[in-house]
C-alpha cells in the first residue's frame, strides 16, 4: 500500500526545510523525504535541525523515481516503499563540480563537501594537514569547519584571479548576513588563503604524500580537498518530465515547474545559496498548499537575494587553464576506468557513454558528468530510472 | 557527391551493409544522423544466437552467427565478444518436451546442442530456482557490445574508401538522397537501414516499432556463466500480443548481468514505463530468486523494428529501382546484420549468395 499525502517534499536542505514550514500552516499531510541520517542539507546536517512540528520525515530515503503519476517509488532504509502524493515539491539540492587532474584518484583526494561530510561522520582529523582548493565561498566555510576540529589547514587555493575576489566581497556590504558569515572565517584562514591559485597534481604511493601548484610549488599533505562549483541536482525532475534548460529545472513565479502539480525550489532550479534556496522553499511551501498570497508576498525578498549568486557565478568563474591539468591517461571516469585520451575523438555525451563506458557506472554520471561537460563541452542528456542503484525486488515492486 | 552505395542508418545493420559492400569493392557513402550504433543497436542485449521457429530464421541466423565466429579472432577488446552460450531453461515437462524437438532439429542441421536434465542444469546454473525441469545448451552462441561492434565494422569498410557523413536523410529520390544540408548523394544503389525509423523516408514499409526495456546490474562476477532464455520467450518473441515479458538474462564480460526482456507494440514514448519494468523483473525473480537482492544501476528501452512475418526485409524495394531494403530485423538484428550485409551485397554484385535470398524479399508483402 503506498503511503498518501498531500504534498511530498523530497529533500530536507534548507530549501525543503522552509517549504516544509510553509505547507505545513495549511496542510495536516505533509512528507519531507532525505537519504540522509538527518536533516540539514549539505550545510546545516548534524547541527540539530529539527523538521517542523506537524510534518512527518522519512530519512535514509532514498527517491527512485517515478512508478506512475502521482507515486514515487522509493528505498526506505532497505525496504521498498510508495509514495502517493498531490503536490511534490523538488529541492534536491546541487553536488560538488570534481575536476580531474593527475593524482585525483588516490585515496584522500576528495571533495570538499565529501571532506566535511567525512569528518561529520566521525573521521579523526586533528592534526592532519589538509589543503582545500578549488572556487567559490564553499571552500572558505569548508576550510573554517574543519579547522574548528584541529585540522592544520595549510593552504585555501581559490583558482579565481585576486581582482574579481575582492571586488565580490567589496559587494558583500550589500549582504550583511554573507558579510557576517565571511567575517566568521577568522583571521587564522585569511592567512593561508590565496587567491589564482590551483592544484596542478597530486602524487603519491597509494595515498596523498604531496600536491604540485600552479605556481611550482609542491606541498606536502594528508588530505586535499577540491571543489569547482556546484552543479544542480536535477535528475530527478528530468524523470518526471520537467523541462530543464542547460541543466536547471525551469519554474514560473510560484516555482512551478512545467509538469502540473510540481515545484521545485532551491539549487535545482540553479546555483544560488542557502538565502535563496531558503526564499523560494517556502514559495514553493505556500504555492503548493494554495497561499498565493503569502507566496507573492516573498517575491521581493527572492529578488534580493538573487543578486549574490548572480555575483558569485561571475566572480567564481572557472578558468580555461583547468581544462589542460588533464593528460592524455588521467581517469575521467572512475566507475569504468575511462581516461580522457579515450574521450577526445568522440563530440557528444551519448556517444562518448556508448563507446567508451564513461559515464556508465553506479554514479550514472553525476561525478564525471560535470566533469566532461567543463572540458569538452557536451553534457549529459536525459536520465533513466533507477536514480540510484536500486534493488532487483525493488524495482519489481508493483503493488497499489 | 556520388558513391556506388549509399547506406542510410549506421546502426549494426548499416555497418555491416557498408562493411560488405566496400567488400566487393564499391565506394560506400554512410548516412548517420545521430550516433553511430546510437539506435536499436545501442539498446539490444548483443546476443549472438541461433533461432529455430522457421527454417528461413534458423537460415539467417545460423549463417549470420558464423559470421560473427569468423571475425571473432579480428576483434579488439571493446567488441566485449564472449562465446558463452545460450541455455534454453524448461519450466516444466511440456517444455522439456520442446527441448527434445529442438535438439533433434539442430542436430540434423550439424549444430553442436546438448539436452541438460534438471540435475545437470542446477549445476550449471546454481542461481537458478529448484524445481526447473532441464535446458537446451547451445554452447555456440555468444555476446557482442553492438555499439562498438557497428563502430567497428565502419572502421573496415572507411578502409576500403567508404566515408561516412554526420547528416539526415530527408529523402529518398531516383538514384539520389537528399540531405538536411541540402546537399544530394547520387548513387545507383540505396540501402534503407534505418531501424524502426523507415518508416519516416517510406510510409508504406510493413515495419513497426516494437518496444523493449531492459535493466543492468552492477558488477556480479560469476553470478552467472551462460545466457539463460526461457522457452517461453519463443511465444513472447513471436507472438502479436500487444505486451508480453519472458525471462532473459545474459552476463557480461564487465560482471554485470542485463536483464530482459519485454515487448510492446503501439507505444511511441522513449521512457521507461516502470510498472512494466517491474513485471519484465518479476518474471526474472521468479526463474531466479537470488536477482532480488541484486542492484540494478540503469534501466532503458529501444524500438525493435518488427514485419508480419517475424523475418527481415532485405533485398529489392518493390517499385522503386535501385532502392534496397535492410531493415525489419526485430529482436534479431544484431546476430543476423552480417549476414543481411553479404545478402545485399551479394545481390548488387550480381554473386551467387550463401543462402537462398527469397523468404527475405521485400516483394512477399503486398506494396
Ligand atoms: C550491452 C549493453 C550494456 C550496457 N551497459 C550499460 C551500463 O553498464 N550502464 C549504463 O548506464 N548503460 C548501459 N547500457 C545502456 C546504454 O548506455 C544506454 O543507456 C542505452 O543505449 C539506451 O539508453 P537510453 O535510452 O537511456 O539513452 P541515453 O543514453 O540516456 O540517451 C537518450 C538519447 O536519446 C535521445 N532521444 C530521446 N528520444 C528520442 C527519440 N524519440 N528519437 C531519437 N532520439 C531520442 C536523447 O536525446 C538522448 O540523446 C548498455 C547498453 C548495452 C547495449
Ligand atoms: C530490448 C532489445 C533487445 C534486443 N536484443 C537483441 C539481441 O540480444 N540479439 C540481437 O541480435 N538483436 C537484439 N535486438 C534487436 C537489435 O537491437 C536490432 O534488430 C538491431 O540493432 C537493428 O539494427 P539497425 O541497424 O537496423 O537499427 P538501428 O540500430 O536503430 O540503426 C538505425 C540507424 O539509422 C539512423 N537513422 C534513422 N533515420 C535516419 C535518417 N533519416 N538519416 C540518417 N540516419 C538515420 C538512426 O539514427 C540509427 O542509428 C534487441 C532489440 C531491443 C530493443
Amino acid at each position: 500500500m503506498p503511503a498518501n499525502f498531500e504534498v511530498v517534499i523530497v529533500g530536507a536542505g534548507p530549501a525543503g526545510l522552509a517549504a516544509a514550514s510553509a505547507a505545513v500552516e495549511r496542510s495536516r499531510r505533509v512528507l519531507l523525504i532525505d537519504d540522509n541520517p538527518a536533516p540539514g542539507g549539505q550545510i546545516w546536517r548534524g547541527e540539530g535541525r529539527q523538521p517542523p512540528r506537524g510534518v512527518e520525515t522519512w530519512l535514509e530515503t532514498q527517491v527512485l523515481g517515478p512508478l506512475r503519476p502521482g507515486l514515487l517509488m522509493a528505498d526506505r532504509a532497505g525496504v521498498p516503499a510508495q509514495i502517493s502524493y498531490e503536490k511534490l515539491i523538488l529541492a534536491t539540492g546541487a553536488r560538488e563540480r570534481f575536476l580531474p587532474f593527475p593524482g585525483w584518484t588516490l585515496p584522500s583526494v576528495m571533495g570538499a563537501g565529501g571532506l566535511q561530510a567525512l569528518v561529520k561522520g566521525g573521521l579523526a582529523i586533528e592534526g592532519k594537514r589538509v589543503v582545500v582548493a578549488g572556487t567559490g565561498p564553499l571552500l572558505l566555510a569548508v576550510a573554517a569547519y574543519l579547522a574548528k576540529r584541529n585540522a592544520r589547514i595549510l593552504l585555501v587555493a581559490e583558482q579565481a584571479p585576486r581582482q574579481r575576489v575582492l571586488r565580490f566581497t567589496a559587494n558583500l556590504w550589500r549582504q550583511p548576513a554573507k558579510l557576517a558569515q565571511a567575517f566568521s572565517m577568522g583571521r587564522y584562514l585569511a592567512l593561508k588563503y590565496r587567491t589564482g591559485l590551483w592544484p596542478v597534481s597530486a602524487h603519491g604511493n597509494g595515498k596523498l604524500e604531496e600536491i604540485l601548484l600552479s605556481n611550482s610549488r609542491r606541498l606536502a599533505c594528508d588530505y586535499l580537498s577540491c571543489g569547482f562549483g556546484l552543479v544542480p541536482n536535477s535528475e530527478l525532475a528530468a524523470l518526471l518530465g520537467c523541462r530543464i534548460a542547460t541543466g536547471e529545472v525551469l519554474v514560473d513565479e510560484f516555482q512551478r515547474t512545467t509538469r502540473e502539480r510540481i515545484w521545485c525550489a532551491g539549487e535545482p532550479t540553479g546555483i544560488g545559496g542557502a538565502e535563496l534556496s531558503i526564499i523560494e522553499g517556502r514559495i514553493a511551501g505556500y504555492a503548493a498548499t494554495g497561499d498565493r498570497h503569502s507566496a507573492t508576498s516573498l517575491f521581493t525578498a527572492r529578488m534580493r537575494a538573487s543578486r549574490f549568486p548572480r555575483e558569485m557565478d561571475s566572480a567564481f568563474s572557472l578558468r580555461p587553464e583547468l581544462r589542460r591539468l588533464v593528460h592524455p591517461g588521467t581517469i575521467i571516469c572512475r566507475c569504468e576506468d575511462v581516461r580522457f585520451s579515450q574521450l577526445t575523438s568522440h563530440t557528444t555525451w551519448r556517444a562518448m557513454k556508448l563507446h567508451t563506458r564513461c559515464g556508465m557506472g553506479p554514479c550514472q554520471g553525476r561525478v564525471c558528468g560535470p566533469a566532461v561537460e567543463f572540458l569538452l563541452g557536451c553534457a549529459p542528456e536525459g536520465a533513466r530510472p533507477p536514480l540510484y542503484p536500486a534493488t532487483v525486488s525493488q524495482l519489481a515492486l508493483d503493488r497499489q | 557527391m556520388t558513391a556506388d552505395a549509399v547506406v542510410i542508418g549506421a546502426g549494426i545493420v548499416g555497418a555491416a551493409c557498408a562493411d560488405a559492400l566496400s567488400t566487393v569493392g564499391l565506394r560506400v557513402a554512410v548516412v548517420e544522423s545521430r550516433v553511430i550504433g546510437g539506435g536499436a543497436t545501442a539498446a539490444g542485449m548483443g546476443h549472438i544466437v541461433v533461432m529455430d521457429d522457421s527454417e528461413a530464421q534458423f537460415a539467417l541466423t545460423h549463417y549470420s552467427q558464423q559470421l560473427w565466429r569468423t571475425l571473432s579472432p579480428e576483434m579488439p577488446a571493446e567488441l566485449e565478444w564472449d562465446p558463452s552460450g545460450t541455455l534454453w531453461v524448461a519450466a516444466d515437462e511440456e517444455e522439456m518436451q520442446a527441448v527434445a524437438h529442438k535438439h533433434a532439429y539442430y542436430v540434423a542441421r550439424g549444430v553442436n546442442v546438448e539436452v541438460l536434465d534438471a540435475a545437470q542444469l542446477a549445476d550449471a546454473e546454481p542461481n537458478l530456482r529448484r524445481g526447473l525441469h532441464g535446458a537446451l545448451l547451445i554452447p555456440g552462441d555468444s555476446v557482442v557490445y553492438a555499439p562498438c561492434a557497428a563502430a567497428w565494422l565502419l572502421a573496415r569498410a572507411q578502409l576500403r574508401r567508404a566515408s561516412l557523413l554526420a547528416d539526415r536523410v530527408i529523402s529518398i529520390g531516383r538514384h539520389s538522397v537528399h540531405l538536411t544540408t541540402g546537399d544530394r548523394i547520387e548513387s545507383p544503389n540505396i540501402i534503407l537501414a534505418s531501424g524502426a525509423w523507415a518508416r519516416e523516408l517510406l510510409p508504406a514499409i510493413p515495419v513497426r516499432p516494437r518496444k523493449g526495456h531492459l535493466a543492468i546490474t552492477a558488477r556480479y562476477p560469476g553470478f552467472l556463466r551462460r545466457q539463460l532464455v526461457e522457452l517461453g520467450y519463443l511465444k513472447s518473441a513471436h507472438g502479436h500480443d500487444t505486451e508480453s515479458v519472458a525471462f532473459n538474462l545474459q552476463p557480461r564480460t564487465t560482471g554485470q548481468l542485463l536483464i530482459g526482456s519485454s515487448r510492446q507494440y503501439d507505444v511511441t514514448h522513449t521512457s521507461i514505463d516502470a510498472p512494466f519494468l517491474a513485471r519484465m523483473l518479476r518474471r526474472a525473480i521468479h526463474f531466479m530468486p537470488a536477482l532480488e537482492h541484486l542492484r540494478v544501476i540503469r534501466a532503458w528501452t529501444g524500438f525493435r523494428a518488427a514485419t508480419p512475418d517475424s523475418l527481415p526485409l532485405i533485398g529489392p524495394a518493390p517499385g522503386r529501382e535501385g532502392l534496397w531494403l535492410a531493415t525489419g530485423h526485430e529482436g534479431l538484428g544484431i546476430t543476423t546484420s552480417l549476414a543481411t550485409g553479404r545478402l545485399i551485397a551479394d545481390a548488387i554484385a550480381g554473386r551467387t549468395p550463401a543462402i537462398p535470398p527469397e523468404p527475405y524479399l521485400p516483394a512477399r508483402f503486398p506494396q
